[in-house]
């Protein structure tokens, strides 16, 4: 069983534990101090080609405190808890605050923002896995892609990964949260091979509760055809085309998103999306709602990293951007209240336009699918975007061959604004889960 | 001057209480009778690192990682356990973690400790930390902020950050082997963002390496970094867009090496070689680039951010040969891939910590000098682009397809340089890349300092370097199809 053992125990000692930091702080003269401990435990196992390649075992521990004097602040960590090492780390901290200039906008976030209700998230169901278990599991994954077709000749190996923690969060407000958690996963990755042409790839599972994986098989078989359809594939003339972004890719555009309204970039100016509050930035048909308190979701969370409680709002809506993302920081710097995303973003769902990944293939007619972009050609204070691109060729709605060393380049403005169709395939394996996303033209370049 | 295994002993052993007793239990407990290689690796880093922006010093951060990673290897099969706790129990309790990967019985132990002692140092044992005041620090960072205000009106925001790694290791392996080695490890990073009528750009640049933090304020280097970035940024407001499709590009020297570290280096990792998953496997000996093309990975440059005196499984690093006037020679191995193709580790064993597991990486990674001026490759080209700064890259070591991004870049016409370009992403392939190399330059040069690989999770420090270079059809990803 991959647990934290006696977690109630460690919960309450790192709460005599933040308690102590809080008290010491305030006693070398520290006006506000605030601090995370986290503690883990997993076991990920790997095998490759039949048996066994490797078998870990994860034990980690952290704590890190912030202390502010005035408008002056310094940060320590350390993973040595000991009473002497953690007061080394709260010594270490004051005299980093010695240092830093005075900044008014420093400081913990508001008080009267910090959480005071916490939903049941359902975010801790730890399995009753061991090393033995795990491996059979993986060697099931790997045994079915590699029989799946002939041409699945090499495998870089399944793995199952198991993980549960314990995080704290205080600070002198008198904020305290605890949240238990875990994550499980399933993923496996093989390599097809006909003539010359020889393609890797993968397919995973990933869930906080461990019956809600994807069996052994599916994965395998998904791992295999994904493989297998990448065989031969090719580069394209330089064209302008549509292009449609996989369920997996259109994460990343929405990630885009999050960073360009987030309120760093925002109070440094240095976002394409500038002053976008209450912009119309997408079609009208574009809705974005975050929804932090998703029972067992992998962003959900009831307060930030700052103890600020979230809250279900819209961040697109009728394609007008309605809320940033901002920490208690960046919130005043820009005047504004902090939206409780300290930590990021939490769970972001993209409405889907009522068609299906099919629809959308006919929709495109003749374009290029991605299914896997390469390279950081993303620039986020203009928004220029280019990307090596692997995916297929359609033309009338129908898949006609592989594609690859080929790059899709644009500027995410006008992405945004090209969204034509957001498909109902959904994957729900991330914080951002949307289905497929039709832009209208991009250039594809190539050979 | 205490050597780096007193200082290591001291600190992993001495201060925990550990006794060379104490390891002998621990390996009886991890060796087993078809162990074919285990290692205990202490760590115990301290990094600091402050922040300005806006004129102010807005960020100071001071952090310890120390642990130990216990390690076992059957052959293919690796057991893993580490702790964050440095004491007997915890190590035991590792120990019998890591050897669950055998089934067989245990078998030897290890009582002839001995140790061993790199035969050059590459860099030196100072504290980088303490190598400059705090108040010298944060001057310097201030100095940046002046120097890049002062340098252009347009400067809007100036941030810049330096960071001081002081790394203490110990490597205890299955044949009582003791290495030891101490490393410092500093950066600075400067970035600009400049506006001019309403137009937004952005650039850095910075540099560091295996010393001590003067190097930035006897060097001059703020003024340097601070220009640099500005001069970067500016030229973006003048960028059009560059072209898409496939033409001739002339790589400039230094940094645009990234080229080599994803085209070939990547792919030259033993790891997948063995497994036969790179597009190089088996291609030993055969043609990969042009005649005259040598590339080496050398991780015996003296103080260089990839550089290393041993590698985290205490082989001493060497300069390996992967490529020499065109055909390919070697691969980079550590101690288990090597042991598999039965050759020996080129001291490429690298880990992020004590809580991953060391795998091939690379150190610096470059290639050697031809003939030509740079002046003479570009004035050779009639139509094409000149890349000379580049963002990062990435690549697929399967289809060998690798991409890497242009941060400044120029069009070439009839042999001139024209107006710059927007950042675009360059893709290629590359097992025939370096085929098409058709000059190569006189000018080889390494990059400042910065570089990062990340490799299945894990974050190393790393060089690249490489002189001028035309490439004959490189596909460029930009937006203009004219
Ligand atoms: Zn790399």
């Amino acid at each position: 069983m991959i647990e934290l053992e006696n977690r109630f125990d460690t919960a309450t000692e790192f709460q005599a534990m933040a308690e102590r930091v809080l008290e010491a702080a305030k006693a070398k003269g520290a006006t506000a101090a605030e601090l995370d401990i986290d503690k883990g435990t997993g076991l990920s196992v790997e095998v490759r080609m039949g048996q066994v390649d490797k078998l870990q075992y994860h034990r980690d521990q952290g704590i890190n405190i912030t202390v502010y004097f005035g408008h002056r602040k310094g940060f320590a960590s350390t993973g040595d808890f000991s009473r002497q090492a953690v007061e080394d780390t709260l010594d270490a901290a004051c005299r980093i605050a010695r240092y830093t200039s005075e900044d008014e906008f420093n400081g913990l976030a508001d008080p009267e923002q910090m959480a005071t209700v916490f939903p049941k998230l359902d975010l801790y169901h730890p399995w009753e896995l061991d090393a033995e278990m795990a491996v059979e599991m993986a060697l099931q994954a790997e045994s079915v892609a590699r029989e799946h077709d002939q041409r699945i000749t090499n495998s870089e190996g399944a793995s199952v990964d198991s993980y549960a923690g314990l995080s704290l969060y205080a600070n002198s407000h008198e904020f305290m949260g605890i949240r238990h958690s875990t994550r499980h996963s399933l993923s496996c990755a093989v390599v097809a091979q006909d003539g010359d042409s020889m393609q890797r790839d993968y397919w995973y599972s990933v869930s906080r509760v461990p019956g809600y994986l994807d069996s052994a098989d599916t994965v395998g078989a998904e791992a295999a055809q994904r493989a297998l359809r990448r065989l031969h594939a090719r580069s394209l003339s330089t064209r302008e085309a549509p292009v449609l972004f996989s369920p997996q890719m259109a994460r990343g555009l929405m990630g885009s998103l999050v960073g360009a309204i987030s309120g760093g970039s925002q109070y440094r100016k240095a976002s394409f999306l500038l002053n976008s509050l209450g912009q119309q930035v997408f079609p009208e048909f574009v809705h974005l709602y975050e929804d932090p308190f998703i029972r067992q979701g992998l962003g959900s969370r009831s307060y930030d990293g700052e103890g600020v409680a979230t809250r279900q709002r819209d961040i697109v809506k009728d394609g007008v951007i309605q809320d940033y993302f901002l920490g208690s920081y960046s919130a005043r710097k820009l005047g504004m209240k902090s939206t409780g995303s300290a930590s990021g973003a939490s769970n972001l769902l993209l409405a889907d336009t009522g068609v299906s990944f099919v629809d959308l293939l006919q929709q495109m007619g003749t374009g290029l699918l991605v299914t896997e972009l390469i390279g950081h050609g993303i620039n986020s204070i203009t928004g220029d975007y280019s990307r090596g691109a692997v995916g297929y060729w359609v033309e009338d709605g129908m898949i006609v061959h592989p594609v690859e060393e080929v790059t899709i380049a644009g500027n995410l403005k006008d992405m945004f604004r090209g969204i034509v169709g957001i498909g109902d395939d959904v994957d729900e394996r991330g914080s951002i889960r949307t289905g497929s996303v039709l832009i209208d033209k991009m250039t594809i370049a190539g050979q | 001057m205490k050597q780096a295994i007193e200082l290591a002993r001291e600190t992993f052993l001495t201060s925990t209480g550990l006794s060379d007793q104490h390891l002998e239990q621990v390996f009886s407990h991890l060796l087993r009778q078809d162990t074919t290689l285990a290692d205990l690796y202490f760590q115990s880093a301290r990094y600091e690192s402050w922040g300005l922006e806006e004129g102010i010093i807005k960020s100071g951060s001071y952090s310890i990682e120390q642990g130990v990673g216990v390690r076992a290897v059957c052959g293919e099969q690796t057991g893993f356990a580490y702790s964050g706790e440095i004491s007997l129990p915890a190590l035991l309790e590792s120990a019998r973690a890591a050897s669950a990967i055998s089934r067989a019985g245990q078998s030897g132990s290890v009582n002839a400790w001995k140790v061993n002692a790199p035969s050059r140092a590459l860099y030196g044992m100072d504290d980088p930390l303490a190598s400059l005041s705090e108040s010298d620090k944060i001057a310097f960072l201030q100095q940046i902020d002046s120097i890049a205000r002062a340098t252009s009106p347009y400067v809007q925001q100036v941030m810049a950050n330096m960071v001081a790694v002081h790394e203490i290791i110990l490597i205890v392996d299955e044949s009582g082997r003791m290495t030891a080695d101490v490393r410092p490890l500093v950066r600075t990073n400067v970035s600009v963002i400049v506006e001019r009528n309403g137009q937004t750009e952005s650039a850095t640049a910075g540099g560091g390496g295996r010393f001590n933090l003067d190097f930035f304020t006897n060097g001059n280097k703020a003024q340097e970094y601070a220009e640099e970035a500005v001069r970067k940024a500016l030229i973006n407001l003048d960028a059009e867009a560059a072209p898409a499709g496939s033409m001739t590009v002339v790589l400039g020297n230094g940094w645009p090496g990234v080229l080599l570290h994803e085209a070939i280096g990547h792919g030259l990792e033993g790891d997948f070689n063995r497994k036969g998953t790179s597009a190089f496997a088996g291609r030993i000996g055969e043609q990969v680039a042009a005649k005259g093309i040598t590339v080496v990975d050398d991780g015996t440059l003296s103080q260089r951010r990839g550089s290393l005196s041993v590698d985290d499984e205490g082989t001493e690093t060497q300069c390996t040969t992967l490529i020499e006037d065109g055909i390919l020679k070697g691969y980079l191995f550590d101690r288990q891939n090597a042991a598999l193709m039965n050759t020996r580790s080129t001291g490429n064993g690298r880990r992020q910590s004590y809580a991953h597991l060391p795998m091939p990486r690379m150190t610096n990674t470059y290639m050697q000098a031809g003939n030509y001026a740079a002046e003479e490759i570009i004035a050779s080209v009639d139509k094409g682009i000149y890349a000379v700064n580049f963002s990062g890259g990435q690549v697929d070591i399967t289809s060998g397809k690798f991409v890497f991004s242009a941060s400044e870049a120029y069009v070439i016409e009839n042999g001139k340089l024209g107006k710059p370009l927007k950042n675009a992403t360059l893709i290629g392939n590359g097992p025939d890349v370096l085929t098409r190399v058709s000059m190569v330059g006189n000018d080889l040069q390494l990059d400042t300092g910065i570089g990062v690989c990340g490799k299945d999770g894990q974050s190393v420090p790393v060089g690249v370097g490489q002189p001028t270079l035309r490439v004959d059809g490189l596909t460029v990803g930009g937006t203009a199809t004219a």
